[in-house]
């Protein structure tokens, strides 16, 4: 049909666009005229003999693995008459949403400017770049006084903002009627239910293999774990993206699992990545923020007292330090429904010319943002690789966790998803908890928002990150979230309820497989 | 390529529902809005003329597949001649009647109704279902048949060319494969192997001194 070709040709010109600008783009160049040396390649069939020797040196797959990275993280091409807010965010009001709820953080990192009289952003004098730069490889051992320094936001003051998301034009009564939620969500996305969840996550059934539950002693390894593993040292032999993330679904082997995760998420370190990095490791030695202060408070909040993570703790800083001050996660917010926020240089209020993104990644970490770079310490050691790894797992995932909006994938739809899904599976559970005033977001909320980082064993967090990856979504957390619960809350039932006959659920399910039940 | 926009009236919204609209405790489910264009002579009747009557164009074409939920609810939807039941060679007046068949929601429309002329695309109607309201549209556009001056510009066959991309500004998708083949021809395009990966500046000539955040 026309429409169908030209929607092509419009994504395709989209991604040669985009590919143009790469470094790709500029190794394919050398590669194609190096090649007119080789005897092979015949002035006459010059195109398909180019073609043929990319196909065997492997820079094919390496094309087919960007365009392949593009099509997953970028949104298709919009209607032309579409604004780009559009693109961050179709609903109106919930693009309000996030704009009140940003203007409120602003407001709170303000205030602590003010009260605290520190400013934003300073040029550190060059005395204190020399300190820093001796010490970059320990700065855990520094222990400077943020006792006056509080985190801008925590999760449950972002759940709070969530719980009061309304739609003006949804007919949103007091009375209860079959229009209201029962939980605490009440905007009227759409949520995928249990047949569709069956589909979309169908490697998960019960019928298919899966590392962590069938890879355990007691499963002899003939069974699954050896071919799985063999399939996985194949995948990465090809290094094919779309294979990897087809695979991993299944779970990861350990030993596979760092350079499967680098091969989905389309990360090479190529010199230039490693030069980027020292870059911006440049600019944290020259200027300090604000927000440096905010993330040492959080890190030793949370990850140092984290038994799996406080190992960590210098590779953290050494991330998220460079990770503020990196301009190329601003590209992050064109399909964001979030904005970065915007200052001027002193003096220069208001003059364009002066205008300036702080932090200089538009990201203000919160309460607990370490944690999502502490379990990926255990997967990478080279710092650049890290932090590589964690730059694309924040702006393909973890910043939906954060930001208000209609997304499948984002935390609305997430919360949604996790209370229809308890209350299909726990209805008697879910009315009684809601009776007694404990709504099951409210427990269950951080432990998504932090996509498990610190509630799971690191061993499990991985194997539930290795579903991230290969579904290219985050519903996987709502399932979690409903599945794992089934012990906690049904203790809970038991405690709260005495006097009643309790039922536990008598259901066989795995922490990994929520729908495996039939 | 260009899209040429053709000036059209849209007329208010018509909620058709059985019973006063004020005593009754429902609300409507099926809406009208009609189109006119001031540019289309008026319809002259002549016994020698075909009279003008209404033909359905498009029939129950779903804008929001969930009617209950927000999936498609201010989504922009293009529509095209070849979806169109009928030559749109004549038309005089168009109605679109929409349908929500949902009582969640307290109103619904479309919005930012644009009708464009035949480029080398061929006729398009874009709207945005309302911004405010979601829709689900199941549309019938009844058209007026011909009046003796008909508008030329719905009249052009459809030429089967290569279909340009929507947005000016992105380079012709068919030149993308030719130019693996240029590069040794033109020289002149060798640029400079240098990395994209600009370092990224953040200051202002080496200058980040900032005080407070600004917002509106």
């Amino acid at each position: 049909m026309l429409q169908e070709e030209s929607d092509l040709a419009l994504i395709i010109a989209q991604i040669v666009q985009k590919l143009k600008g790469s470094n790709l783009y500029a190794q394919l160049e050398r590669q194609a005229w190096a090649s007119l040396q080789r005897p092979e390649i015949k002035l006459e069939s010059l195109k398909e003999d180019i073609k043929e020797f990319f196909k065997i040196s492997g820079w094919e797959k390496k094309l087919q693995n960007a365009v392949y990275s593009e099509l997953s993280v970028f949104p298709l091409p919009s209607h032309p008459a579409a604004p780009p807010e559009h693109l961050k965010e179709p609903l109106v009001y919930m693009r309000k949403a996030q704009g009140s709820w940003e203007k409120r953080i602003l407001k709170s990192l303000n205030s602590m400017c003010t009260e605290l009289s520190i400013p934003l952003a300073r040029k550190r004098p060059v005395g204190e770049q020399k300190e820093l730069l001796n010490k970059w490889n320990e700065m855990g051992t520094d222990e400077p006084d943020l006792s006056l320094f509080r985190p801008v936001y925590a999760p449950k003051d972002f759940l709070e903002v969530l719980i009061n998301l309304r739609n003006p034009n949804y007919e949103n009564g007091d009375s209860h009627s079959f229009r209201t939620h029962l939980g605490l969500i009440q905007v009227p996305l759409k949520v995928k239910d249990i047949p569709e969840l069956k589909e979309f996550f169908v490697e998960l059934g019960l019928t298919a293999g899966q590392l962590g539950i069938d890879d355990s002693t007691q499963v002899p390894p003939e069974l699954f774990e050896n071919e799985h593993v063999r399939i996985g040292q194949k995948v990465l032999s090809e290094q094919d993206s779309a294979a990897a993330q087809q695979y991993i679904r299944q779970g990861s082997p350990t030993a596979l699992r760092a350079e499967l995760w680098a091969l989905i998420l389309n990360i090479s370190s190529q010199p230039e990545d490693i030069l980027y990095y020292e870059q911006l490791k440049t600019n944290v030695i020259q200027h300090d923020l604000l927000v440096d202060s905010l993330i040492y408070k959080d890190v030793k909040l949370t990850a140092s007292n984290d038994d799996y993570y406080f190992v960590f703790e210098d590779y953290l800083y050494q991330v998220l330090l460079c990770f503020s001050r990196d301009t190329s996660v601003l590209g992050h917010f064109a399909y964001n429904s979030a904005s970065p926020p915007k200052s001027y240089i002193r003096g220069k209020l208001g003059l364009e010319e002066y205008a300036v993104f702080y932090p200089p990644n538009g990201v203000i970490p919160f309460h607990g943002f370490s944690m999502y770079v502490a379990p990926l310490c255990f997967l990478y050691h080279e710092p650049s690789k890290l932090y590589q790894i964690f730059r694309e797992m924040y702006v393909r995932f973890f910043f939906r966790l954060h930001s208000i909006s209609s997304h499948p994938s984002g935390i609305v739809s997430l919360c949604l998803l996790f209370e229809t899904l308890l209350q299909t599976y726990l209805p008697q559970l879910f009315y009684h908890l809601r009776e007694i005033g404990a709504q099951p977001l409210r427990i269950s909320f951080k432990w998504m928002v932090r996509a498990f980082s610190g509630y799971l064993a690191t061993d499990q967090l991985l194997l539930l990150w290795d579903r991230i990856l290969g579904y290219n979504s985050l519903e996987i957390l709502a399932g979690m979230k409903a599945s794992k619960p089934k012990d906690i809350f049904t203790w809970k039932w038991t405690a709260y309820d005495k006097n009643k006959q309790t039922k536990t659920e008598n259901w066989k399910q795995s922490e990994y497989r929520p729908y495996g039940n039939g | 390529m260009s899209r040429v926009s053709v000036p059209c009236h849209v007329k208010g919204t018509v909620a058709l529902q059985v019973g006063d609209v004020r005593t009754s405790q429902g609300r409507p489910g099926v809406l009208v809005i009609d189109v006119t264009f001031p540019s289309v002579a008026p319809f002259e009747h002549t016994s020698t003329h075909t009279p003008a009557k209404w033909v359905t164009c498009l029939r129950d074409y779903c804008l929001m597949p969930d009617p209950h939920s927000e999936e498609g609810a201010q989504e922009y939807v293009s529509l095209f001649k070849h979806q169109m039941l009928c030559d749109m060679g004549k038309v005089l007046e168009l109605r679109l009647i929409l349908r929500q068949p949902s009582p969640l929601w307290l109103s619904f429309t479309v919005e930012e109704l644009q009708i464009y002329k035949q480029g080398p695309k061929d006729l398009g109607i874009w709207f945005q279902v309302s911004p405010t309201l979601p829709a689900s549209g199941q549309y019938a556009f009844a058209l007026q048949s011909p009046s003796m001056t008909f508008p030329k510009w719905l009249s052009h066959p459809v030429p089967c060319e290569q279909p340009a991309p929507l947005l000016e500004g992105l380079p012709d998708p068919s030149r993308v494969s030719s130019e693996v083949q240029q590069m040794w021809a033109l020289t002149e395009m060798i640029r400079a192997s240098h990395t994209s990966t600009r370092i990224g500046r953040f200051d202002v000539d080496g200058c980040y001194d900032l005080n407070l955040l600004s917002y509106t």
